[in-house]
């Protein structure tokens, strides 16, 4: 891929097909780790840590190991197994070697080991043919589109907390009603097209 | 024949990914100090952040690393401070316990509004547009931002002015550094008597917005023994270690605005005679 491909690819994968609001991978995060803008950062940012190496993992995974076998059909299951792996092997690297890294998004690394959006980064990967540069950029944008929604949903969460809204509608339909109206307002950018 | 390749390849994954993370477990493993976790345990749990730090697992750390005092946990008191203190071979000061206390009385039909506020729905906003619908400037602003911030779900606002359940209130403190009319106070847990108001004005300006507010009049400063209830400017305030609960200022207090509880079982109870004279 070309400089200016893997460019508008990036584009794509923050804006155009966010994760979240049109491809639907990672609601329980966008849901469940939203509640403040600092935590919601901190998720951002180790599914932005993971996806990027995990990305690069089953690239090489399945290009060098399923594909001389004619696996294809595995890569599913392998991938779960990769990542799983991964993501514990990270935990325990960065808890010895770069504590700072850890206090700041221990906690979350556990909650990724299953998450869709790395599952879906991957196998997006493998669909669409990207080449290992391809891969890698492609799960580092789609994370950062992933970033950017949680972050911004948020904030938009921490102020419907002081809106007096009936009773009925407090806590989790206000919520889902958010979401809905930033998915919305993300649909502008459906219409966008480089190609 | 065919079926074998992808399970010989999984099974080869699983167990090279399971090899790898065994020999990583043993090669990366951080010693921890097991006075930690034995800490931790102790501790109550419920991570308020009343000791300034962000958890109890945070704060066992600094008690360990020797940063924080074994008693820094106010939640758990007397009995938490010992067990720590015994965790980690060191005799420890006892402390006394503490409860949160909401000193104003001014409800809604007590004071008078200065403007009809219409914000979001949080005091420290309400806080901002002129200090607060209420026409005093120091009372509760009533909109229960306390309330959502305490751990123990110790505070309900009724009638416009929060007030703390005693026997949930743990004594963290998150209330009063929440509060951003600072009119909640820490107290000894067991003092029977508070001064239900922090107007900081005059006598004459605190009368014309509320009509419970103390007015500075040093009728309960004449009145007490002890020398334990002091007028400050014109707002009384008690010292609780020389307070000995003898109930005077009570009745003394023209405007009814020192408080009166009674102990009753594992904690206090505001007397129903009490309720009936604010």
């Amino acid at each position: 891929m070309s400089f200016t491909e893997v460019l508008l690819m990036m584009f794509g994968a923050i804006l155009v097909e966010n994760f979240i609001f049109s491809k639907f991978y990672g609601c329980c995060p966008f849901l469940g780790v939203s509640e403040k803008p600092g935590t919601a950062l901190g998720m951002g940012m180790a599914v932005t840590f993971v996806m990027t190496i995990s990305s690069a993992v089953t690239w090489a995974v399945y290009y060098l190991l399923l594909k001389p076998f004619g696996l294809e059909y595995l890569k599913t299951v392998a991938f779960i197994l990769v990542i799983a792996a991964l993501v514990q092997f990270i935990e325990m690297f960065l808890r010895k070697f770069v504590p700072a890294l850890y206090s700041a998004m221990g906690i979350f690394l556990p909650l990724i080991t299953t998450n869709c959006a790395v599952l879906g980064a991957a196998l997006v990967n493998i669909q669409n043919g990207y080449d290992f540069i391809g891969s890698v950029c492609y799960g580092f944008a789609a994370a950062i589109g992933f970033t950017l929604a949680i972050v911004i949903f948020a904030g938009l969460r921490s102020r419907i907390d002081y809106d007096a809204a009936p009773r009925a509608f407090r806590g989790f339909p206000l919520t889902l009603i958010a979401a809905g109206l930033l998915a919305m307002a993300f649909a502008g950018f459906s219409g966008v097209n480089f190609s | 024949m065919q079926i074998l390749t992808p399970i010989l390849i999984l099974a080869g994954l699983g167990l090279v990914f399971g090899i790898v993370l065994a020999v990583a477990s043993k090669a990366f493993a951080v010693e921890v100090d097991e006075r930690v976790p034995a800490v931790t345990d102790v501790l109550p749990g419920a991570n308020c952040g009343g000791c300034g730090y962000s958890g109890c697992a945070a704060l066992a750390e600094a008690i360990v690393k020797g940063e924080a005092k074994p008693n820094a946990c106010t939640v758990g008191g007397n009995e938490v401070a010992e067990a720590i203190g015994k965790i980690m071979g060191i005799s420890v000061e006892k402390t006394v316990r503490k409860r949160a206390q909401v000193m104003c009385s001014g409800t809604c039909d007590l004071t008078t509004s200065k403007y009809i506020y219409e914000g979001a729905h949080d005091c420290i906003a309400a806080a901002k547009l002129g200090g607060g619908d209420k026409a005093c400037a120091n009372g509760c602003v009533g909109l229960g931002t306390c309330a959502d911030a305490c751990p123990f779900e110790a505070i309900t606002v009724e009638n416009g002015v929060a007030a703390v359940d005693y026997h949930k209130c743990r004594g963290c403190g998150v209330c009063v550094a929440t509060c951003p009319k600072h009119v909640i106070e820490l107290i000894p847990y067991d003092s029977a008597h508070w001064i239900g108001c922090k107007s900081a004005e005059k006598g004459a300006v605190t009368r014309k917005v509320c009509e419970v507010g103390c007015i500075g009049c040093r009728l309960c400063e004449k009145n007490c023994e002890y020398g334990a209830v002091k007028v400050e400017g014109s707002l009384a305030v008690i010292d609780y270690e020389k307070c000995v609960d003898c109930g005077v200022c009570v009745e003394k207090c023209p405007r009814h605005i020192i408080w009166s509880a009674k102990s009753q079982g594992d904690g206090l109870t505001i007397t129903c005679e009490v309720l009936k004279n604010k």
